[in-house]
C-alpha cells in the first residue's frame, strides 16, 4: 500500500511538474508577449520597456524557473489587470469555486447512485428507463443553454429563484443543478453497470445461499462492491468540474475562480490565466491522487498489495 | 445410424455474425433515430445555399427580432430574425455547417493522435506504454475548457484556431480505449501467430490489430464529435470560439442572451438544435457500441 | 423405510428465450434421506447445477420452475414463502459452488462472512460465532484458523477457499449440503482432499448430501446412490454400486466406458467416447434425447419412454437390460 502511494504521489508530482511547463508556455504561444501585452497601438518604445518590466528578454527556461519558484513559494506575480497578487485574487475567488464544485457533486452523487443502483435491480423497469433517459439526455445537453432555461424558468416566469449571484445559499441552487448534471451521467451509468456485474457475481449467489435476505444483499454484498470505481469516477469528476465551472460561472455571473478565469483571457491577464490553469490542474492532479489511494484503501485486494 | 429427418439431429443453421449484426442494429430504436437525425443535419449543412431561405449574413436593421411563425411571425421569416435583423432559419442552417466541420474535423485530428497513441503503448508496452500513460495523465489534469479558451485568445478566434485546438486536447479519450483494446487484442493467439510466421510489425498493427479495435474507435468517434461539437458551442458563448458574424449556433445563443426577457427563442431554438445534434450523435454511438459489443448493456 | 429428508417429483425447468422456450430440465424425480449422499451426474449443460438451484430457489427470475412435490423434512418448499425459505437457507440447507475464486466476497474477511452465516440465522453473540469459526475453519483442516478470520479471500489460494466455503456451508449444521461441482476447479491433488473432507464430514454430522459432478471417478468413491442426468432428463437412478456393476442405460455405459477401470481397461486400449453433441433443447423435445448419439438407437427412441427395471434401479430406454450385445457397442 505504502509503495503504492508513493509511486502514485510521485507520479502525480512528475505530472504536476509538466504541467505547470505547458501553462507557462502559454505565455509565448502569441509570439511576443510584450507586444501583446502593449496591445496594437503601443509604440515600439513602450514594448520594449514592458520586456524589460516583465523581464521577457530573457531565455525561456530562466523564466520558467523563476516563476516556478515563486509559485512553490505561493507567489504567482501581479495581475496585469487588478494590479492586485494574483495568489490573493485566486484565493478569494476559490470560495465559491470550492462551494459549487462541492455542492455539484453532492447532487450529481446524491441522485446518480439511487437511480443508478435501482435502475440495476430492476432493468428495463419505468425508473431504468427514466434513469437512461436523464443520463442520454444529460451528456448532450449544453450546460450553458440548460442554465440560461433555468433562469427564464425558475427566476424570471415563476421567480422562485434569484437569477444570478452568490450572496445567499438559494443563489447555488441552479449553478449547483447544472454543474451536478454534468457529473451525473457518468456516475449513473458507472453505478448501473457496476451493481448489474456484482449481482451477478459467484459472491452474492453465496449471500443468498446463506439465507441472506434481499436488503441484505444489496447494501451489504453488492453495493460495497459496486460503489468502489464509484467513488474514484466522484473525485476525478469533482477535478474536471472544477475546471468546468467556468461555462456555469459566467453563466449564473458566480464571481468565482472560473469566472476569474473568463474575464482575464478576456482581458489577456496571462499571469492570471497561467495561474488559474496551474490551480485548476493541481485540483485534478489532488483529487485523482485522493480517489486512487481511498480506491486502494476500500478495496482490500489492493490495500494488502 | 441416426436417420436425418429426425428432429433433435437436425443441424441448426444460425444466422451468420452479419446478418445478427444487421438484425441488431435495426431492432436498435437509439441508434435508428441517431442516425436518421444525424444524416438529417447533415444534408441540412450540404445543402445549406439551396435550402436557407436568405443570406445568413444579411442584416436589415428594418426587420429586427421578428417573432417565429408559431409567435406571430410571417413566413418570411420562418424563425424570426435576431437583433440584427438577420434570418434566423437561414443562420440556424449554416450553423449545422460549423457545428459538424468542427465535430468532424477536430474527432479526425484527435483521433489519429489518440489511435496512434494508444495502438503504439498497447502493442508496444514498456517505455512507450509509460510514456504515453503518462501523457495521458498530464493531459486529463489540464482544463480543456480554460486552456482552449486561453489559447483561442492568444491566437485569435477563427474557425481553423478552434478546430485545431479541439483537435489537440480531445485525444485522450481515444488514447485511453485504444490502447485497452490494443492491449486486449495483442495477447490474442493470432497476433502471436502473425508474430512467429514474421510478419512485420506494421503489418501486423495495420492487419491484425487495427481490424479488431476498428468497433471500438468507430464509438469514440462519434462521442468525441459530440464532445467537439459542445466545447465548441461552450467556446463560442464564452465569446472566445468562433467570431461573428459567423453563424454558430452557440454564438446563436450567447447574442440571443442579452435579449433572452422578452425574446426566450433566440436562446431557445439554436441550444435546443444543438442538443439534438449532440444527443443524436451519442445515441449512434451509444448503439454502434450496443450492437458491435452486445455483451455491454444487459 | 425411514422417511426422506428431500423429495423431489416431476420437477420442471422452463427457460424463455428469444427463439422459444429452452426446456433445461424435464421432469426430474429422486429422494434423498438422511445421512444420504445422491450423486447427480452429467455433462455439462444436463441441467444438474439448476436442478440443484432449483431445491433452493436460487435459480434466475425468467426460470420457470415447476414440480409435483419438492419437499424438505416436513416443509413444502414449493408454496414456502421467500421468508422460509431464507430461513432454510444456510440455515437446514446450505450449498457450496464450483467456483471457489469468486464465491467469496472481495470485500469482506473470511471471518466476518463466516460469522454472517451464523449469525444470521441464531440468536449468539459476535464472540460465540467467531468462536464458531474457528471450530469449523480447523475442522476443515485449515491452520492458524484464529489469524485466517482476518484475512481476505484473494489472500487464500483457491483450495483454502473451498475449505473456507465448506466451513462457511456448515456454521449451522445442516441436514443437507448440496455440492456443486465442489472440485472442478481446483488442482487435482487437492480435488481428492476436499472430498475426503466432504465425505468425513457428512458421515461425521450426519448430513445428506447432493454431490454434482461430470467426474464418475469421484462419484463411485463417495455416493450411495447415483443420478445420472442426459439433456435435461434422468436417465438411470440407483444405488451406486449397482449402476457401476451394471449399468443399464447406453449413456451411463458410454460415461463408464469413458475412465479408465483398474483391471478392466487394457493397457493401451484406447478410452471410450461418446460421439455428437447435446441436442438443443429449445421447442418441443419429444423422445429418448440420447438417441441422436446412441449406436442403438430405433425408430421407437422417438416415442415417449417410461422409467424401466425395478424401483431401486430404474433406467429410461426401449432396450430392457441386458438386451444389449456389448459388441453392438464398440462404436
Amino acid at each position: 500500500m505504502l509503495t503504492f502511494i508513493l509511486k502514485r504521489l510521485g507520479l502525480a508530482l512528475l505530472v504536476a511538474l509538466t504541467v505547470s511547463f505547458i501553462s507557462f508556455s502559454l505565455l509565448f504561444l502569441s509570439g511576443d508577449p510584450a507586444a501583446a501585452l502593449a496591445g496594437e497601438t503601443a509604440s515600439g518604445e513602450d514594448v520594449e520597456a514592458l520586456r524589460r518590466l516583465y523581464g521577457f528578454d530573457r531565455p525561456m527556461l530562466v523564466q520558467y524557473a523563476e516563476w516556478l519558484f515563486s509559485a512553490l513559494r505561493g507567489d504567482f506575480g501581479e495581475s496585469y489587470y487588478f494590479k492586485l497578487p494574483v495568489a490573493s485574487l485566486i484565493a478569494e475567488r476559490l470560495q465559491v469555486t470550492m462551494t459549487l464544485g462541492l455542492c455539484g457533486i453532492l447532487f450529481a452523487l446524491v441522485t446518480a447512485v439511487p437511480l443508478g443502483v435501482i435502475a440495476a435491480i430492476r432493468p428495463n423497469s419505468i425508473i431504468d428507463r427514466v434513469a437512461l433517459f436523464l443520463s442520454v439526455a444529460g451528456q448532450a445537453m449544453p450546460s450553458f443553454w440548460f442554465g440560461l432555461i433555468l433562469i427564464v424558468v425558475f427566476a424570471i416566469q415563476l421567480g422562485w429563484l434569484p437569477p444570478s449571484g452568490a450572496a445567499t445559499w438559494r443563489h447555488f441552487i441552479m449553478p449547483t443543478i447544472v454543474l451536478g448534471y454534468y457529473a451525473m451521467p457518468a456516475i449513473m451509468r458507472l453505478t448501473r453497470a457496476g451493481m448489474l456485474d456484482v449481482l451477478n457475481s459467484d459472491f452474492i449467489r453465496t449471500a443468498r445461499a446463506k439465507g441472506a435476505g434481499e436488503t441484505r444483499v444489496l447494501f451489504k454484498h453488492a453495493l460495497r462492491n459496486a460503489i468502489i470505481p464509484v467513488v474514484s469516477l466522484a473525485a476525478v469528476q469533482m477535478g474536471f468540474m472544477l475546471g468546468g465551472s467556468i461555462v456555469v460561472e459566467s453563466v449564473f455571473a458566480l464571481h468565482g475562480a472560473g469566472y476569474l478565469a473568463w474575464e482575464s483571457i478576456a482581458r489577456n491577464d496571462l499571469p492570471t490565466v497561467q495561474a488559474l490553469i496551474l490551480v485548476f490542474s493541481m485540483f485534478y492532479i489532488v483529487f485523482t491522487f485522493l480517489a486512487d489511494v481511498l480506491n486502494a484503501w476500500l478495496d482490500p485486494r489492493m490495500r494488502s498489495a | 445410424m441416426t436417420d436425418v429427418t429426425d428432429p433433435l439431429a437436425a443441424e441448426i443453421h444460425g444466422p451468420s455474425p452479419r446478418q445478427l449484426l444487421k438484425a441488431r442494429a435495426l431492432s436498435h430504436k437509439g441508434l435508428i433515430f441517431g442516425m436518421m437525425v444525424v444524416l438529417l443535419l447533415v444534408l441540412v449543412a450540404i445543402l445549406a445555399p439551396v435550402l436557407a431561405p436568405h443570406d445568413p449574413y444579411a442584416q436589415s436593421l428594418m426587420n429586427r427580432m421578428v417573432p417565429p411563425v408559431f409567435m406571430g411571425g410571417t413566413w418570411e421569416h420562418p424563425l424570426g430574425t435576431d437583433h440584427l435583423g438577420r434570418d434566423y432559419l437561414s443562420r440556424l442552417i449554416y450553423g449545422a455547417r460549423v457545428s459538424l466541420m468542427i465535430g468532424a474535423i477536430a474527432a479526425l485530428i484527435s483521433g489519429v493522435i489518440g489511435t496512434a497513441m494508444g495502438v503504439a503503448a498497447g502493442y508496444f508496452g514498456g517505455k512507450v506504454d509509460a510514456v504515453v500513460t503518462f501523457l495521458i495523465n498530464v493531459r486529463l489534469a489540464m482544463p480543456v475548457v480554460l486552456v482552449a479558451l486561453a489559447v483561442v485568445a492568444i491566437l485569435g478566434g477563427s474557425l481553423t484556431v478552434v478546430i485545431c485546438v479541439l483537435g489537440l486536447l480531445l485525444w485522450d479519450r481515444f488514447a485511453v480505449v485504444m490502447r485497452a483494446s490494443t492491449l486486449q487484442i495483442s495477447r490474442r493467439d493470432y497476433v502471436a501467430a502473425a508474430q512467429v510466421i514474421g510478419a512485420s510489425t506494421p503489418r501486423i498493427l495495420l492487419t491484425e490489430i487495427m481490424p479488431n479495435v476498428f468497433n471500438n474507435l468507430i464509438v469514440i468517434v462519434t462521442l468525441e464529435m459530440a464532445h467537439a461539437i459542445l466545447l465548441e458551442a461552450a467556446l463560442s458563448f464564452l465569446g472566445l470560439g468562433v467570431q461573428p458574424p459567423t453563424p454558430s449556433w452557440g454564438l446563436m445563443v450567447s447574442e440571443g442572451k442579452n435579449m433572452m426577457l422578452f425574446e426566450p427563442w433566440l436562446v431557445l431554438i439554436p441550444g435546443a438544435v444543438l442538443f439534438v445534434l449532440v444527443l443524436a450523435i451519442n445515441l449512434m454511438g451509444d448503439g454502434l457500441r450496443d450492437v458491435t459489443a452486445p455483451e455491454g448493456r444487459s | 423405510m425411514t422417511k426422506s429428508l428431500l423429495s423431489v417429483k416431476n420437477l420442471t425447468l422452463d427457460i424463455p428465450t428469444g427463439s422459444g422456450t429452452l426446456h433445461a430440465v424435464r421432469g426430474i424425480d429422486f429422494d434423498l434421506k438422511r445421512g444420504e449422499t445422491l450423486s447427480i451426474v452429467g455433462e455439462s449443460g444436463s441441467g444438474k447445477s439448476l436442478t440443484s438451484l432449483a431445491v433452493m430457489a436460487l435459480l434466475g427470475k425468467s426460470i420457470k420452475r415447476s414440480a409435483d412435490e419438492i419437499r424438505f423434512d416436513d416443509v413444502d418448499l414449493l408454496s414456502a414463502n421467500k421468508r422460509v425459505m431464507r430461513d432454510l437457507r444456510g440455515n437446514r440447507m446450505a450449498m457450496i459452488f464450483q467456483e471457489p475464486m469468486t464465491s467469496l466476497n472481495p470485500a469482506y474477511t473470511i471471518g466476518d462472512q463466516l460469522m454472517e452465516a451464523l449469525l444470521l440465522h441464531r440468536k449468539v453473540s459476535r464472540s460465540e460465532a467467531r468462536a464458531r469459526a474457528v471450530e469449523l475453519l480447523e475442522k476443515v483442516g485449515i491452520t492458524a484458523a484464529e489469524s485466517r478470520l482476518s484475512q481476505y479471500p484473494h489472500q487464500l489460494s483457491g483450495g483454502l477457499r473451498q475449505r473456507v466455503m465448506i466451513a462457511m456451508s456448515l456454521m449451522c449444521e445442516p441436514d443437507l449440503l448440496i455440492a456443486d461441482e465442489p472440485t472442478t476447479a481446483l488442482d487435482v491433488t487437492i480435488q481428492a482432499q476436499i472430498l475426503r473432507l466432504l465425505v468425513d464430514l457428512t458421515r461425521e454430522m450426519n448430513m445428506a448430501m447432493i454431490l454434482i459432478t461430470h467426474d464418475l471417478g469421484v462419484v463411485a468413491r463417495v455416493a450411495d446412490k447415483v443420478a445420472v442426468m442426459y439433456a435435461g432428463e434422468l436417465v438411470e437412478t440407483g444405488p451406486a454400486t449397482e449402476v457401476f456393476a451394471a449399468p443399464s442405460h447406453p449413456y451411463t455405459r458410454g460415461l463408464l466406458r469413458c475412465i479408465p477401470q483398474p483391471g478392466k481397461t487394457a493397457r493401451g486400449a484406447p478410452l471410450g467416447t461418446i460421439a455428437g453433441i447435446v441436442p438443443s433443447l429449445v421447442g418441443e423435445v419429444t423422445g429418448c434425447a440420447f438417441r441422436t448419439r446412441c449406436p442403438h438407437a430405433k425408430a421407437a427412441c422417438r416415442e415417449q419412454i417410461p422409467m424401466r427395471g425395478d424401483p431401486s434401479h430404474e433406467f429410461r430406454c426401449v432396450f430392457a437390460d441386458g438386451a444389449l450385445s456389448e459388441e453392438g457397442e464398440v462404436a
